[in-house]
């Protein structure tokens, strides 16, 4: 191919350049945009934001930065609180992910290949559907009169229907139960390359099945915890969706007030600046997440 | 080969996937359900699917978000190809770690984070004479191409650094003209790859709420945002049979995929074999 694009300087270059451009036009610049709208203040026009360059007096243009909408998220200790019990919602589910997503992925490597091959299909399959649509099946599992409660019911294990749509509880169900198969396809990818024959040495000399497991397998297995880990944590920390529908209306999670903060309250700027921190926050995972993905592009 | 594999890991296995498909299946069940109440049996009846085909307004989302689907597939398979390609086969460029980076990132980006900043650009661009009038199809279009592509990206660039590039080059020294080199072994070689990044591209884009949300001028609604302004005001029959119709031609599209993707495969081997042998 190399042969193939060097024959066509042309062409070499623009399929670099094409998607190049996109990103810079769509990715970056945008951030930029953000970042110059946290500075600015709300207006009743259109857009709803001050410009920052203001051609009062004089020939060059004073730059105005409004710091109001930083010192705001500062002063104001509901968005750190928010932050902070996003963090932990987002932890807190990856954590929950990795001890239910490890054994089923672990299961799954140790299969036969048509059990290997079909199971895989079927953690894929979810991950295809309409993922607003499932998280909505849970809102009629977990009603006061849905199919949980009339079971436990109908067991007799409860006499009054347990409370359970928004709250907390049915918050991390459905992140779990949406994050779930972005833990366990890495893992998976991961475990499945290992040589059992390590294993079977440790045992020929006496090691232990979980002694085993725990200097083996898991140290080999660290790159795919990581990148499992890192697939659910970042995009739960910004959730919208889930804590809406799912969750209590008194769960602080930042995407909301972000989405509040934009459609409700029609605060640009505000909204802006709270992408801004989420960004800062996220920045150190996110680039961790790439050096991984750029060191599994030179392994395969 | 079958490894010993623990009676404890099983359980946690088989509950685990339990746990992926009680919620689908509970949804399909009570499709049928002739009940209002949704979690009342009431007998079987496909009267849902009946008023699902009457609401003239969720089918003018349906078809609205069918065609952003196709145009954002297409279009993020033709980016995302071109960029997979640039990573894999440009070497060391300048600004490759800047370039894979931006590739990436929209992968783990928060959704509401991309929304956000891409309607903001939207909104500074719109005084420029080539951008469309109000946002709509459009602007959704360009949002999720630029979230879709990396995922396109990540499936062609896994499949081409397993090619084998000698192929090409034999067709080259054999007076195959570059174009021609690409479209007979190139492109079949990775055909796979593109038809499970387009299919991949195709579902994000109609599931897409939140970035749809914010690109979305104040009159378009798409399915996604329509189910969404339902559901929020509670459980309703209707979107289960909307949603058993979604996830059973999901099921079939996939299932129909993965075994035709098996059969060439399996062939594929077979003839490089038959070609070793000759």
């Amino acid at each position: 191919m190399r042969r193939l694009f060097s024959r066509l300087p042309l062409g070499r270059n623009l399929v670099l350049a094409v998607p190049w451009l996109w990103l810079m036009l769509f990715f970056l610049v945008p951030f930029l945009i953000v970042l110059k709208i946290s500075f600015a203040t709300t207006q009743l026009a259109q857009p709803p934001y001050t410009p920052l360059l203001e051609w009062t007096e004089g020939v060059f243009p004073r730059l105005v930065l409004h710091t109001a909408n930083y010192l705001g998220l500062l002063a104001d200790s509901l968005y750190a609180a928010a932050l902070f019990s996003s963090l932990k919602v987002a932890a807190v589910s990856t954590l929950l992910c990795l001890l239910l997503g490890y054994p089923m992925a672990y299961g799954m490597a140790r299969m036969d290949r048509a059990w290997r091959n079909a199971l895989l299909l079927l953690v894929v399959l979810p991950f295809w559907t309409s993922f607003l649509l499932r998280v909505y099946a849970w809102m009629g599992l977990l009603r006061n009169n849905g199919l949980i409660n009339n079971l436990l019911q109908w067991l007799h294990l409860i006499d009054e229907p347990l409370v359970m749509l928004q709250t907390n509880f049915a918050m991390y169900l459905g992140i779990v139960y949406s994050y779930l198969p972005f833990m366990i396809l890495p893992l998976y990818a991961n475990l499945e390359k290992h040589d059992a024959t390590l294993l079977e040495a440790a045992a020929d000399l006496g090691c232990r099945p979980f002694r085993a497991f725990l200097s083996i397998t898991l140290p080999l297995s660290m790159r795919g915890i990581v990148a499992g880990c890192m697939l659910v944590f970042i995009p739960a920390v910004g959730e919208f969706v889930i804590p809406r529908l799912l969750g209590g209306t008194d769960s602080l999670m930042i995407g909301r007030v972000l989405w509040d903060e934009f459609f409700s309250n029609r605060n640009w700027p505000l909204a802006s600046a709270v992408a801004v921190c989420l960004l800062l926050i996220l920045v150190l995972p996110i680039l961790l997440f790439q050096r991984l993905q750029d060191d599994t592009e030179k392994h395969s | 080969m079958s490894r010993r594999v623990s009676p404890g890991i099983r359980l946690v296995m088989w509950t685990g996937f339990l746990f992926l498909y009680v919620p689908i299946l509970s949804m399909i069940v009570f499709s049928f359900n002739e009940s209002k109440l949704v979690t009342v049996w009431g007998g079987f009846s496909t009267k849902w699917y009946g008023e699902l085909l009457r609401d003239r307004q969720m089918l003018a989302g349906a078809w609205l978000s069918l065609q952003i689907a196709f145009v954002t597939a297409c279009g993020a398979t033709v980016l995302g190809t071109l960029a997979a390609f640039a990573l894999v086969r440009h070497g060391r460029f300048r600004g490759r770690t800047l370039f894979s980076g931006m590739v990436s990132a929209p992968l783990v980006m928060p959704e509401v984070i991309t929304g956000l900043s891409l309607l903001l650009l939207f909104v500074a661009l719109a005084p420029l004479p080539f951008m469309p009038a109000t946002r709509g199809f459009a602007t959704i279009v360009i949002a999720h191409m630029t979230l879709t592509l990396a995922y396109v990206t990540v499936i062609v660039q896994s499949r081409l650094a397993t090619f084998d590039i000698s192929l090409e080059e034999a067709a080259m020294d054999l007076g195959a003209r570059p174009l021609t080199v690409f479209r007979t072994i190139t492109l079949p070689l990775i055909a796979p790859a593109l038809a499970s990044g387009w299919l991949l591209a195709f579902t994000l884009s109609l599931d897409d709420l939140v970035i749809a949300s914010f690109t979305a001028g104040p009159s378009t609604n798409t399915l996604p945002m329509m189910i969404f302004s339902k559901v929020r005001l509670g459980v309703t029959p209707e979107i289960n049979a909307l949603a058993t119709i979604m996830v059973s031609v999901v099921a079939v599209f996939v299932v129909v995929a993965g075994v035709l993707l098996a059969r060439q495969e399996r062939m594929r081997l077979r003839d490089s074999q038959a070609a070793a042998r000759g």
